[in-house]
């Protein structure tokens, strides 16, 4: 587990905001999604999710409803909403100017300064 | 954050607790199983699996505690919280309660009763469609309303200001349905009225103006929605039937709108009739220029124009009349706009001013509430100090301690909200239904609506946050360590300061408002006591209208005198007489006099403007009214007879310069009649209770005749037996003959009703202020004295005489209530100022008032004061050191 990152505050939302965005996925579907994006990179406490989730519902990001999963077992999907999708289009964009801002920055050299 | 998502996870939280917990358990074990599955999959048994899937979750009850917390709201939790908390501790302390409540509840109650009547007077518009652009024509000159006939119509005709312009009128009927004829008022209004306000019947037809064709051509009637109801019982089937106002037969075409009074704020009239047929009420004619008696004419202004366009307009017409008809039009030139539903400015403005200043003193008493509450709290905050350090001490926050004193604050600020707000509206609905000038058919209206509440909920919460503020400084700065050491036998020091202040404050708002009661009920007193030039006791007024039994001229006359006759030997009666209109009646008439070497006569030539009255043989005896010189009229001052008057003091002092030298000279009228004086009486007064001496003078009645006249009976006998007595003899005379009777003082409830209502109004003001005051002071004298419990243990140990531990224990309260009392009481006499514009003979600089207020202030003080001062003398030492 050591070479896991730690997820930066905030990051969590919009990664579950990703990949929800792919397609309507119950919790532990989100959870095994962002392991695959992330190529197993990134750590989530799996029972972390929760909260999130329903603070993106309560927020009217995402909704949910129960279904079955493939497994054949009851289980609550969550989709993006109107206004989830916009906010993962303004999250993303936002993120990739703080990327690649932060990374400008710690390429440059002392001549460059 | 998307709204409606927010709130269906709160509704969700708090309305299905039990579903939302069993679907989040639900949720998060069909994770754990969804992994099991994955991890069964790789190779683990089925237990390994399910133990280890558990593992990686992490921990439940952890992230389902986040999760919940995660559906938002937490703030009502802990606000519910607060409130369970405040609702607890208010419990423990019912004096407390019952004394902020009561406090606050007579403080926002007495807001929200002003506010209603301000409301209601001045806010509320009329009752019809686009009452923003509605306005009357006031004539600047005289400062009337007044029109007469040709020139309203000049003026509709030629304006270019307003969609249309209307004209009403009020006057009285006899309106006979075939049986027993009632006395009704009428508002004669244009033609175009409802036309042009926009209004639809709601029951048959109105009239418009294709229906008026000259004088007395339509004979229309709309019966108002109310009276319909109440003198019909909601009988459809009356439209279309044929009545009879005055003996001339009117078909009732209609009834208006429900909740529609006309176009006068209170005033609630019975029928509408056409103002073209106004010959049938009233003397005036429709072709006099210059004789101005329509009520008031108004309108819509154009859309685009405003009033002062409007004045300009209406000027170049009235300049252009005043031209044309130099002799009647002469003040036409200069004209403004004014409100219509109180009458323009004449009562407008003093009752926006009356009002505004009562507004202003109801929000005083709210202030003196808020500032007791406040010191109140402050102590009850002291006495916690011991409490709060503790909870301090076992780590609550700050903010916490002070969210829970506001919570308490809050909740007893909205209790007397409530409380208060109950009591106005009982007392609203009384004032609604009072009907305070008895021959007027007046209302007020003022039922609370949704503004009144609103406005009433925003005080109390605003109150409530004023009061709660005063201790947070305490809170904030107590240091948990330092109170808990020192126990409860703190110093009283600097902490008093604060609370010190707003008492000082708090008295001298109670004592203003005491100071203004006073005032106005002094001057109350004295304007009822004053001479007004004819005596008020012993009198009874027994009005009629000889057109309502169809009377017309030498009958009419005739009629008079064996009316007359008949009353005057009703046993008991001293003397009866009759006059058109009385001093300080409902009506008054008023003319322009000449001196006799005037021959042009023109308005502006005039020598005096004066009120006129005609009265019969008598009226001197039966009225009251001293004659100075000269002779009273007789039975033979009549047509055959040149035309003689009697003029008070100030006509004769205006017009010829003294008494004597009136006395058989003569004075014209505007029709050129040469009058002889024969006789000089006292001054009264005529139109307003505050006015200065004013020229009037009387003529005969028969030489100058009235259908409408008030008799006036003296006599000691009981008045409640001797109405009816008259209202008999009457009755036998003429069956059909419309008769009211009242007293000689309800006849003056018009010009008392400002005053009267003033003095109650001030005078509860007053009575709230001074309750205010006792509590304040008894607060602060138990404080002190509790708080200085074994100080004056110690003194009387020591062996203290009663009158030292007195002034230790309550020198501080009283020296804050003389310098409290001190500042209210010369405020009060500069506000004062003020109240003599409303109330008659109101003067601050009265001794008596003067020394009523510190009177006032002295005894509350000993009243406040007396119990903390008995407890002080009371303390056994013993006792008190043994507890410690």
């Amino acid at each position: 587990m050591g070479d896991q990152a730690q997820l930066l505050p905030g990051t969590l939302d919009l990664l579950i905001l990703k990949a929800v965005s792919l397609g309507p996925l119950h919790g532990y579907g989100v959870l095994l999604r962002i392991g695959q994006m992330t190529g197993q990179a990134l750590l989530v406490e799996q029972g972390a999710l929760y909260p999130a989730l329903f603070r993106l519902v309560r927020q009217g990001l995402l909704k949910a409803s129960w279904g079955t999963s493939e497994n054949n077992r009851r289980a609550k999907f969550y989709e993006l909403t109107v206004a989830g999708r916009k906010r993962f289009r303004e999250e993303t964009e936002s993120w990739n100017r703080l990327a690649t801002a932060m990374s400008a920055a710690l390429a440059s050299r002392a001549e460059e300064v | 954050m998307k709204l409606p998502a927010y709130l269906r996870s709160i509704a969700a939280k708090f309305f299905r607790r039990a579903q939302l917990a069993s679907d989040m358990n639900e949720e998060l074990h069909s994770h754990i199983a969804h992994r099991a599955d994955d991890l069964e999959r790789s190779g683990l048994t089925h237990q390994a699996a399910e133990r280890q899937a558990r593992i990686e979750f992490g921990a439940y009850e952890r992230y389902r505690e986040a999760s919940y917390e995660a559906l938002g709201g937490k703030w009502i939790q802990g606000f519910a919280q607060d409130m369970r908390l405040s609702l607890r501790t208010l419990r423990k302390s019912p004096g407390f309660l019952v004394a902020t409540v009561l406090t606050l509840a007579l403080a926002i109650g007495a807001n929200a009763v002003v506010f209603s009547v301000l409301n209601a007077f001045i806010l509320k518009p009329l009752n019809v469609p686009n009452p923003e652009n509605l306005y009357g024509i006031w004539r600047n000159a005289d400062a009337t309303m007044y029109e007469s006939y040709p020139d309203y119509i000049d003026m509709r005709d030629r304006n270019r200001s307003f969609d249309e312009l209307i004209a009403y009128t009020v006057s009285e009927a006899g309106l006979d349905t075939g049986d027993n004829p009632s006395h009704v008022w009428l508002m004669e209004s244009s033609g175009n009225y409802f036309d042009a306000l926009g209004l639809q019947p709601y029951l048959g037809r109105v009239f418009h103006a294709s229906d008026e064709h000259g004088p007395s051509s339509a004979p229309y009637a709309v019966l108002t929605y109310a009276y319909w109801q109440s003198h019909f019982q909601s009988d459809r089937s009356i439209v279309g039937r044929v009545v009879r106002l005055n003996k001339h037969p009117y078909t009732i075409v209609g009834i208006g709108p429900p909740d529609f009074h006309g176009t006068l704020l209170f005033f609630n009239p019975d029928v509408f009739v056409p103002i073209v047929n106004h010959q049938q009420w009233g003397d005036n004619d429709l072709n006099n220029r210059g004789d101005r008696w329509i009520f008031m004419t108004l309108g819509h202004l154009k859309a685009g124009v405003t009033p002062a366009q409007a004045a300009g307009d209406l000027d170049r017409i009235g300049t252009d009349l005043a031209k044309t008809y130099p002799k009647y039009d002469e003040k036409l030139k200069s004209f403004s706009l004014a409100r219509p539903s109180l009458y323009g400015d004449y009562v407008g403005r003093p009752m926006r001013e009356f009002l505004s200043g009562l507004m202003l003193l109801a929000g005083l008493i709210l202030l003196a509430a808020c500032a007791n509450l406040g010191s109140l709290f402050a102590a009850r905050a002291a006495d916690r100090s011991r409490e709060v350090a503790l909870r301090l001490a076992l780590g609550s926050s700050r903010r916490r301690i002070l969210r829970g004193l506001f919570a308490e604050a809050i909740l007893i600020s909205l209790a007397g909200g409530a409380v208060g707000l109950a009591g106005s509206v009982v007392l609203l609905r009384g004032l609604s239904e009072w009907q305070p000038i008895s021959q007027w058919p007046l209302q007020l209206n003022v039922n609370p609506d949704a503004k009144v509440y609103l406005v009433a909920l925003l005080l109390a919460v605003v109150s409530g946050i004023i009061f709660g503020a005063v201790p947070v400084r305490q809170v904030l700065r107590a240091n948990p360590y330092e109170i808990v050491k020192a126990g409860s036998s703190r110093r009283v020091g600097r902490g008093f300061a604060a609370r010190d202040v707003l008492l000082v404050i708090q008295i001298a708002i109670c004592a203003v408002l005491v100071t203004s009661s006073m005032v106005a009920v002094r001057g109350l007193a004295r304007s009822l006591h004053e001479d007004f030039g004819f005596s008020v006791e012993s009198r009874l007024l027994v009005d009629t209208n000889l057109s309502m039994a169809g009377y017309k001229g030498e009958q009419a006359a005739a009629m008079q005198r064996r009316m007359i006759e008949a009353v005057a030997a009703i046993p008991g009666v001293e003397s009866a007489a009759l006059a058109d209109t009385l001093p300080l009646g409902v009506d008054s008439n008023d003319t322009a006099v000449f001196t006799d070497n005037t021959s042009d006569l023109k308005p502006s030539s005039a020598a005096a403007e004066c009120y006129v009255y005609k009265v019969s043989p008598g009226y001197f005896h039966a009225a009251g009214t001293t004659l100075l010189s000269g002779r009273a009229f007789t039975w033979t001052d009549d047509k055959d007879e040149p035309p003689v008057a009697i003029v008070n003091r100030e006509f004769a002092r205006r017009i010829f310069g003294s008494v004597e030298k009136a006395l058989g000279g003569h004075f014209k009228r505007r029709d050129g009649t040469r009058i002889q004086v024969v006789g000089v009486a006292e001054e009264g007064k005529y139109g307003s209770l505050t006015e200065d001496p004013q020229p009037a003078f009387f003529l005969s009645i028969l030489q100058a005749p009235s259908n409408v006249t008030t008799m006036e009976v003296r006599s000691d006998r009981d008045q409640q037996q001797l109405g009816p007595a008259i209202r008999a003899r009457l009755r036998n005379m003429d069956a059909g003959l419309p008769v009211f009777i009242e007293t000689r003082l309800k006849a003056m409830d018009a010009f008392l009703f400002g005053p009267r209502m003033a003095t109650i109004a001030l005078g509860v003001l007053g009575v709230m202020g001074a309750m205010l005051s006792i509590t304040g002071i008894f607060g602060l004298a138990a404080y002190s004295v509790s708080k200085q419990l074994r100080e004056l243990g110690i003194r009387i140990a020591l062996g203290a005489k009663r009158a030292e531990v007195l002034q230790a224990a309550l020198a501080r309260p009283v020296r804050l209530l003389a310098f409290g009392s001190g500042a209210g009481l010369l405020l009060g006499v500069l506000a004062s100022r003020v109240l003599a514009l409303i109330v008659y003979q109101a003067t601050p600089r009265d001794p008596l008032v003067l020394a009523g207020v510190v009177l006032a202030m002295g005894l509350l003080g000993l009243l406040a004061t007396w119990i903390p001062a008995q407890r002080a003398l009371s303390i056994d030492p013993l006792a008190l050191l043994r507890e410690e």
